[in-house]
């Protein structure tokens, strides 16, 4: 049994296996082939999800996350970058319709799920009523954290339709943004759930 | 005033649509077959030489192209003529902690990173600097073998009018010190870049820069290659507020890797190395001392910095100058004198944030003109409105102000909030605050030194009634590609999004110096707006000859050219189009702007004038706890002068953006470095380096005073950094309404504002802040009487030495 | 990009399975459940397994579930936002639910889960930094160095227990279920953690965690409040849970039990029983709140390895117990 917690602390692991001074990547041990069952080779393996509505197979290393495979792979760009550490937001996506962040998440851990980015945001040409009210109202400055942010918006709107300006605030909250102060954005998300409303009002009515 | 169809609505910026998308192309969105991937070693000391680097081991990894070191690029490289003191990679020496010393680009980024770890590089540790005092008390070993001497870059000592006969006219004189810690602009983009080389000898370049134009400078420079063919296309910008306006080394470094591998090569910044990049708000030290009269005028004033400016020149010669310029545009000075000092340290390199090198002063100002306030019995806001600067007039310092509407932007924000039922009236631990500041909208003086245009336009119509604009200019987010299609929209009376715009590539639009110091709404807006006359001129003469109607009676509107009299006779825009360019030939006009000339002739009155200035004033509420001395801001009124808006939407925006950023700085946002660990940055994560979340954002109340100046297209000043300034001094202002503590420190933590607050429990001076103001050896200032003293903007030859 | 490190995905299909590869590979592989804590480490090199076995998926770390004694089980894999968002437990446990709600930002409580959460990695701004950086200060006794960049002459690590549910599940005395190829077995949550930044827990390597039992929701009360700097993202860097029951007499009852835990302070949650005494046969008021809240403070001895300065935080100890034991009145 080891002495601590940390790998880092038993005397053969270093030995064993490089430090981090040589690279990790090239350096890497002979898998280890596991009696019972066949462990996955950190070489590349099927996944199938469903991104923006079409079904997609892709062969990706388990150490891919998501939002490497989405803009590296598929060529969705949409989806940005500021951290890759969890720390600001902007690689916000929809899994199963909840926002999660596609830089920690891992590509494989999606098998059968559905993902939405910002390029499955509008309906054809038909922009979802956020997009217009962020457009239309400036929330979107540079327009960097904008994807991150209608995502994290639509899934607050999908599963509240009237919300308040706190609730919009903390949903809002794990998404950053050097340009508008928030203001706008506050503002583009409150006239979209009214225009909704008043869209699904309308078409209840009808 | 007249009545605009486009200019001064609030409408969709040209390309907000995109964006909203997620369609808009940042640089490292590009792709391109065959590209590879460069990682920079980056130095893990502060300061020392650099011996051998060996890149052997990284360049046998499979998957790895090439690599660089500091010999393969040796020539020099810095955004002012004055310090050109960066190398690409180091060559002999290291100066901060991430100055990069080696490259290496492969098949992949993972294995460019992997490769990294293989490189041998030597480097000989040197005694390190981290401070202002530390600097000025360490002239050995030197940063750089340049500057004003031992460790000290630059020195600047202005004096206008006579201040010791100012201080002895007075009623009261007060000196106050304070430091304003230094901080950075975070874009949420990280810099990334990607270049190109084609077999023909050209090189292609695009990137997260403000400055296309001088990154073409740089890399003509460094490359040895001639501009001509060299292509930098600046991509729109996740994020600048500064932080991408000099060259940096990984965009020469992939342009040296294109040409060497024949391929694409990109990189992209991780946030650390971001953090390195830097080129933010200097830290600076500042004591200021004032003579007043009772009624609160200045008799007479003395301003000065200690600027701590990292390890390399950047901007900094230009932020020292700044740092003690435009103290003079907001109240009246009847004497003024500057003593400012750059130190190089063993830190990421400080250059333009928002506002550049003005807000840290600007905060000492309106900090220490509260004080005066309280030491007179004044009303703070009331005795800033009694003061100010009038419209149409030279400064102390020969700056000249035109429009000056900061008047009506005190009297909006003293009644929207409320300012006389609250100022010192409200319970213990909520607070009101006002200060007011100016900015640019364009420095009157191009970073190198020449007689050309500082932003030209370029306009192509088409057979079609196609307008496309090409500028240099480049969108970070600002509204720059909108505001180029609003003016010439507005000109030629056709829809703005059907114009296109083309910006910030240097092979293909005129230049434009960048998208810097708020210069490019009234610098490119002012060329478009000449190129769109011509061309209406040019239409209008063909369109006159065909409906027989004199040229002068033409109007464009609505997308038609028709006769005022009868807007039944006339055409369509296209047509018009057609009728000109059987006249005329092809149509294409341009358009340039140059600023004016500023009265100042000594050196260094080329840091300061502008075209027009903008004002702000701001009034902060804030709640301190008294238990912890934990800081919130309630609402902040703001009234901005913007001359006129081109668009009151993102007017308003660029205000909210400001206070934003301004709120960060003012509360929690700071670049600290361990100095006795190696001078690591403290903090270079989006998690420790505090920006506000939607939970310390407050309500912003935002005012705009329209009085169109005439230097501005249409009127209009800036807005992108003037707002930003007088939020950091409102607050804390507010903090010492709230709870009668000062601090003169930014930001202002909760561990500072507790422990003045027991300070003050216990009957000791409820101030923090500095106490001391190291002397560095100024220079013999420069002499400039003021205007009303008899001077014409030019020094007096000696002055006789004054102690 | 700051990228991930190769590595071997495991996703065992049952618990026993999970455990079982654990036990083989050893030191090699580690747990992962959300993977909010795991992942940035490992991108920044400070944890480097060669093998990665999820088990958030596993069937026996799901659910909430009231038993028959009136207790209830959560699963270890439910994630931070089910845990707040819960209504029988925000009914039930309000200060689980509000330390859940206190967890970083929004889209990591999507995924969080509470087992990571009570297994989160101590945390130190030396130690919490990339490779190259780390490498600017030749690394730290927690990771690849050999000095205690805090305390240079302190032979252990002093990084900081930073979960903000820790120290709820000791105050409302929760048990922990683990499991290993040994079988299974209960620890109070009081037990479950060790003051050490390096082996911070004091189960063994392998054992997962299943699930955590909370007592029955019969007349306690409790409370959690937490400092940082902003109001969202940031760790704590002072977390304080309290439990308090009275007797039979309404709000003026005195007190008759108490528990108050200190968090984010030391390197794990530490129970406070000097705290607690203050309060225990007085009914609770501004008197024996002070008296809990000196107590408090005297206990705690923070470092200077998190935001904000050490004896800022220390102060903090007091205004927060305050506010925590305040909650409970009425
Ligand atoms: C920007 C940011 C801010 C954060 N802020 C906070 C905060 O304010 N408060 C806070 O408490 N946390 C915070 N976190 C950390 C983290 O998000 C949460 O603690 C989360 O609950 C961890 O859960 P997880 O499932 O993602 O853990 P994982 O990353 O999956 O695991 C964390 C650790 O626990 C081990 N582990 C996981 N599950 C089990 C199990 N069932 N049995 C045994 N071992 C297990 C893993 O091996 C790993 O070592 C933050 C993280 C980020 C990136
Ligand atoms: S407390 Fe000391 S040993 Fe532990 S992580 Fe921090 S610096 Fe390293
Ligand atoms: S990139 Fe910052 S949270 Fe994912
Ligand atoms: S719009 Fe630029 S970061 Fe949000």
């Amino acid at each position: 049994m080891c002495p601590r917690n940390s790998l880092a602390a038993l005397p053969w692991f270093h030995e064993a296996l490089p430090r981090l001074d040589s690279p990790p990547t090239t350096a890497y041990p002979r898998p280890i082939m596991y009696k019972h069952r066949v462990i996955d080779e950190p070489g590349r393996r099927l996944l199938r999800m469903t991104v923006n509505d079409s079904a997609i197979e892709i062969a990706v290393r388990p150490h891919k996350t998501l939002l490497e495979v989405l803009r590296e792979d598929l060529f969705l760009t949409g989806t940005k970058h500021g951290c890759e550490l969890g720390e600001c937001g902007t690689c916000a996506i929809l899994v199963d319709g909840e926002p999660v962040l596609s830089c920690l998440v891992l590509a494989i851990a999606c098998e059968g799920k559905e993902i939405r980015t910002i390029e499955g945001m509008a309906d054809g040409p038909e922009l979802h009523p956020l997009q217009t009210t962020f457009a239309d109202l400036g929330a979107a400055q540079c327009g960097y954290c904008t994807p991150g942010f209608l995502l994290t918006a639509q899934a607050l709107l999908d599963e509240n339709p009237d919300p308040t300006r706190q609730e919009i605030k903390n949903a809002l909250a794990g998404n950053l943004c050097r340009c508008t102060g928030y203001l706008k954005i506050y503002e583009a998300v409150e006239l979209a759930a009214k225009r909704m409303r008043n869209g699904s009002d309308s078409e209840a009515k009808r | 005033m007249s009545e605009y169809r486009v200019i001064g609505k609030p409408l969709r910026k040209v390309d907000a649509t995109d964006k909203v998308l997620g369609k808009t192309l940042f640089a490292d969105d590009l792709i391109k077959p065959r590209m590879l991937f460069c990682k920079l070693l980056r130095s893990h000391i502060p300061h020392g030489t650099v011996g051998k680097v060996d890149i052997g081991p990284a360049l046998a990894m499979p998957g790895v192209i090439a690599g660089l070191i500091g010999e393969d690029l040796p020539t020099t490289f810095g955004i002012l003529p004055i310090s050109q003191d960066e190398h690409a990679l180091a060559l002999d020496k290291v100066r901060f902690v991430g100055d990069p010393i080696a490259a290496i680009v492969a098949e992949d980024e993972e294995t460019a990173e992997a490769a990294i770890h293989l490189i041998q590089a030597e480097l000989e540790p040197l005694d390190s600097i981290s401070s202002i005092d530390q600097a000025i008390r360490t002239p050995e070993p030197r940063i750089h073998d340049y500057g004003a001497y031992g460790n000290i870059h630059k020195l600047v000592n202005l004096e206008f009018g006579d201040v010791e006969e100012g201080f002895a006219e007075a009623d009261h004189v007060r000196e106050d010190m304070v430091f304003f810690e230094g901080n950075t602009h975070l874009p949420i983009e990280q810099h990334a870049s990607l270049a190109d080389w084609s077999p023909d000898g050209k090189l292609t370049l695009w990137s997260s820069t403000q400055t296309p134009h001088y990154v073409h400078k740089a890399l003509a420079r460094v490359l040895g290659m001639p501009a001509a063919r060299i292509r930098v296309i600046a991509c729109p910008n996740g994020g600048g507020f500064g932080g991408k306006s000099d060259p940096f080394n990984h965009e020469i470094v992939v342009a040296e890797l294109a040409r060497r591998t024949g391929r694409p090569v990109k990189i992209t910044l991780t946030r650390e190395e971001v953090f390195y990049c830097h080129r933010g708000r200097h830290p600076i030290l500042m004591r200021v001392k004032s003579g007043v009269k009772k009624d609160g005028s200045i008799t007479g004033m003395h301003f000065q910095s200690l600027l701590d400016g990292g390890g390399y020149g950047s901007y900094g010669v230009a932020s020292t100058f700044y740092s003690g310029a435009l103290q003079t545009v907001t109240y009246n000075i009847k004497r003024y004198k500057f003593d400012g000092a750059r130190m190089f340290t063993n830190k990421p390199p400080c250059g333009p944030k928002r506002g550049h090198g003005t807000p840290q002063p600007r905060h000492a100002l309106e900090v220490h003109l509260d004080k005066i306030a309280e030491d007179l019995h004044l009303d703070p806001a009331e005795m800033r409105l009694n003061n100010l600067v009038p419209p149409d007039s030279v400064t102390a310092n020969y700056l000249k102000v035109g429009t000056m509407g900061l008047g009506k932007c005190i009297e909006k924000v003293i009644e929207g909030s409320g300012w006389k039922e609250k100022h010192r009236k409200m319970p213990h631990g909520r607070g009101i605050g006002i200060a007011c500041s100016s900015y640019l909208s364009g420095a009157g003086l191009p970073i190198y030194w020449n007689s050309m245009p500082h932003s030209g336009v370029m306009l192509k119509l088409d057979r079609g009634g196609g307008v496309a604009v090409f500028c240099g200019s480049i969108d970070i987010g600002q509204g720059s590609d909108s505001v180029l299609a609003y003016v010439v929209a507005e000109v030629l009376g056709i829809d703005p999004f059907d114009i296109r715009v083309v910006t910030a590539d240097t092979d293909l639009t005129p230049v434009d110096l960048g998208s810097y110091s708020s210069r490019v709404t009234l610098m490119s807006g002012n060329a478009a707006l000449q190129a769109a006359e011509k061309a209406r001129e040019l239409l209008a003469q063909a369109a006159a000859e065909k409906l027989e109607v004199p040229s002068g009676e033409i109007v464009f509107a609505d997308g038609r050219v028709f006769w005022a009299s009868d807007p039944e006779k006339g055409m369509s825009f296209a047509k018009a189009v057609v009728a000109a360019e059987s006249k005329f030939g092809t149509i294409g006009t341009v358009g340039s702007y140059t600023p004016p000339r500023s009265p100042g002739q000594y050196k260094g009155a080329g840091v300061g004038p502008s075209p027009a200035y903008s004002y702000s004033a701001a009034i902060a509420e804030v709640d301190v706890d008294p238990e912890t001395g934990i800081v919130s801001a309630r609402k902040i009124w703001i009234g901005h002068d913007i001359g006129q808006s081109i668009n009151p939407m993102l007017v308003i925006g660029q205000v909210e953006g400001g206070v934003y950023m301004g709120l960060g700085e003012a509360l929690m946002e700071e670049m600290a470095y361990r100095d006795r660990v190696n001078i690591v940055h403290k903090t270079p994560s989006m998690l420790d380096y505090k920006s506000p979340t939607t939970h310390e954002m407050c309500e912003v109340e935002t005012y705009l005073v329209e009085d169109p100046d005439p230097n501005g297209p249409f009127g209009a000043k800036e807005v992108g950094q003037g707002p930003l300034l007088p939020t950091i001094p409102a607050i804390a202002n507010a903090v010492y309404d709230a709870v009668g503590v000062r601090i003169d420190e930014v930001p202002i933590t909760p561990e500072k504002v507790l422990r003045a607050i027991r300070a003050k429990e216990k009957g000791k001076d409820p101030r923090i802040g500095p106490t001391k103001f190291p002397e560095p050896e100024w220079s013999e200032p420069l002499v400039v009487p003021p205007p009303w003293e008899g001077g014409d903007g030019k020094p007096v030859e000696k002055k006789e030495v004054a102690g | 990009m700051l990228r991930l490190p190769n590595f071997h995905y495991h996703v065992p299909e049952s618990l026993a399975e999970a455990v079982r590869i654990k036990k083989d590979l050893g030191p090699l592989a580690m747990f992962v459940a959300g993977g909010t804590d795991l992942y940035p480490k490992m991108k920044r090199r400070q944890q480097e397994p060669h093998h990665v076995v999820q088990i958030g998926h596993l069937e026996e770390l799901q659910g909430v579930r009231r038993l028959d004694d009136g207790s209830c089980r959560i699963g270890a894999g439910i994630t931070l936002t089910t845990l707040a968002g819960d209504t029988t437990l925000k009914r039930d446990y309000p200060a689980l639910a509000e330390a859940a709600h206190l967890v970083a930002s929004p889209q990591l409580r999507n995924v969080g889960t509470l087992g990571g959460n009570l297994c989160l990695d101590t945390r130190c701004n030396y130690y919490d930094q990339t490779y190259e950086w780390r490498k600017g200060i030749s690394f730290c006794l927690k990771k690849d160095g050999d000095t205690c960049w805090v305390a240079r002459s302190s032979p252990k690590c002093l990084a900081v227990t930073s979960t903000d549910t820790a120290p709820v599940a000791i105050a409302l005395a929760a048990e922990i279920e683990l499991v290993s190829t040994r079988g299974d077995r209960t620890v109070p949550a009081g037990d479950f953690y060790s003051n050490d930044g390096i082996r911070y827990l004091t189960k063994d390597p392998d054992e997962l965690v299943t699930g955590i039992r909370l007592p029955p929701p019969n007349g306690w009360r409790s409370s959690y409040v937490k400092l940082r700097r902003r109001g969202t993202f940031d760790f704590p860097v002072l977390g304080i849970a309290a439990w308090i029951r009275r007797g039979d007499g309404g709000t003026d009852a005195p007190v008759e039990e108490a528990r108050i835990v200190l968090g984010a302070v030391f390197s794990e949650p530490v129970l406070a029983p000097e705290a607690a005494d203050a309060l225990i046969g007085r009914p609770l008021s501004t008197e024996t709140i002070s008296d809990a809240a000196d107590a408090m403070y005297k206990l705690a001895k923070p470092m200077d390895n998190t935001d904000f300065l050490l004896s800022w935080r220390k102060e903090m100890v007091k205004p927060y117990t305050k506010k925590a034991l305040e909650k409970l009145i009425g």
